[in-house]
């Protein structure tokens, strides 16, 4: 009976993979990976909300009388070019942690910061 | 997986995935953006970053018990909270009664665009759209603070110019197809920019098109031929007229005695009035989101070539 849930089943699972790999690993850029995992898990909820049964995509059309929802999809939208642009920053930062310490480990990165 | 290639090539194959499966959720406007985002630019972005950090990731000396037994308590909590959320599809559930029904019953009448995506974005939620346009920005002027690129000795640059050019010789038949296909590239980046009222398509997934035309510009022919192509203070002041001509149409309708953003102040017709602001902001966006995402490349591909990272030991 709670099958039809599945959807947000799904959307846990690989979320909960891209906190696994933001938390378990220390490479920068494998958190990055994870975090942006973590995003189009968030992407998939709202999109898999919109989602009517027998719906069509919303554009407008004289034959349709039903359409899914497109207010999630204005949002993901914006969303997803405002997510790239954050991950570029992210690397960016990630680069010039490497050029400062050589590293983008952080259990080295960690261990040059109590040295000093 | 340790390689970090071969991760973020798994990322590009999740992003292209997620896109078809947004086709099949009716998102089709959703599904344009990830496609050229998810599977396109941001692998670029991250090979181009591996290329800096190193490919190999060092084993991990953490405890992934621990890790993994934080990750299912919360799936678990997480799973609990479902449970009495409404079923996938549903007609009734609580979304699809709020707003939703005014875009899709009343936005033919007052906007007159059929595709309600782009009639929400750029006009019911036009101040949303702005900040989301804003942060972009501020985004590409962060990765310009943090990466802008340090001059060079001139012998550093012919060093440069001539491993490209020995580099670029041996692609010839890549190079002459890419040729061929840029200008459809461009073209269809305009179709999708001037067409978003009727179909799939607008500003944000327009310019990520555009920048990406130039990207495999870049990619072929080096940065130095690329820099003499497109100039970077160009781009750079080209993003701010952007976010200045999202803001202006908004200013412009409250000097006419309407709310910011409300376009009906900009024609007598209101409709028209809301073709010619939603026609200002996508093209604001467009310019901003191609040229933040070229100024983005430009910096990572442009510190690559500095000479500090060319004894790269990984590559």
């Amino acid at each position: 009976m709670f099958i039809g849930l599945y959807n947000y089943w799904v959307v846990i699972v690989l979320m909960m993979v891209g906190f696994y790999i933001v938390i378990a690993h220390g490479n920068l850029i494998k958190k990055i990976v994870g975090l942006s995992i973590f995003q189009t898990s968030v992407f998939i909820f709202y999109i898999s909300m919109a989602k009517v049964d027998g719906g069509s995509a919303p554009i407008l059309a004289d034959e349709i009388n039903q359409y899914s929802n497109p207010l999630p999809q204005v949002l993901i939208l914006t969303a997803i070019v405002v997510g790239i642009a954050t991950t570029a920053l992210a690397l960016a930062l990630a680069v010039r942690i490497k050029e400062a310490y050589g590293s983008i480990e952080e259990d080295e990165i960690q261990k040059q910061d109590n040295l000093d | 997986m340790k390689d970090l290639l071969a991760v973020a090539m798994l990322l590009s194959i999740y992003g292209l995935l997620s896109a078809s499966f947004f086709v099949a959720m009716d998102a089709v406007d959703v599904a344009f953006t990830e496609a050229s985002v998810g599977a396109g630019i941001s692998t670029l972005l991250m090979l181009v970053a591996i290329s800096m950090t190193g490919r190999a990731e060092h084993p991990s000396r953490h405890k992934p018990l621990l890790a993994l037994a934080v990750v299912i308590v919360t799936g678990s909590l997480l799973i609990y909270g479902t449970l009495d959320m409404p079923y996938f599809g549903s007609a009734e559930a609580p979304i699809h009664q709020h707003i939703a029904p005014r875009y899709i019953n009343d936005s033919m009448q007052e906007i007159g665009v059929p595709n309600i995506v782009t009639s929400v974005l750029a006009s019911y939620r036009a101040f949303d759209t702005f900040g989301e346009v804003v942060v972009i920005f501020t985004a590409g002027m962060g990765v310009l603070a943090l990466l802008s690129v340090v001059r060079r000795s001139p012998v550093d640059i012919a060093k440069i110019v001539l491993f490209n050019d020995a580099m670029h010789e041996r692609h010839l038949i890549l190079r002459i197809v890419t040729k061929i296909m840029i200008p459809f590239i461009l073209l269809f980046a305009f179709y999708v920019q001037f067409h978003g009222d009727f179909g799939p398509g607008g500003g944000f997934q327009a310019g990520v098109i555009f920048a990406s035309a130039i990207f495999v510009y870049t990619m072929l022919f080096g940065m130095n031929t690329a820099r003499r192509v497109i100039n970077q203070s160009f781009i750079q002041v080209l993003a701010a007229i952007g976010v200045l001509l999202y803001g202006c149409v908004g200013v412009v309708s409250l000097f006419n005695g309407k709310k910011f953003f409300d376009y009906s102040a900009l024609a007598i017709d209101p409709v028209a009035g809301q073709h010619l602001g939603i026609l200002f902001i996508e093209l604001g966006v467009g310019l901003t989101v191609a040229s933040v995402m070229v100024i983005i490349f430009f910096n990572f591909a442009g510190r690559n070539e500095t000479p500090r990272n060319s004894d790269k030991q990984d590559l």
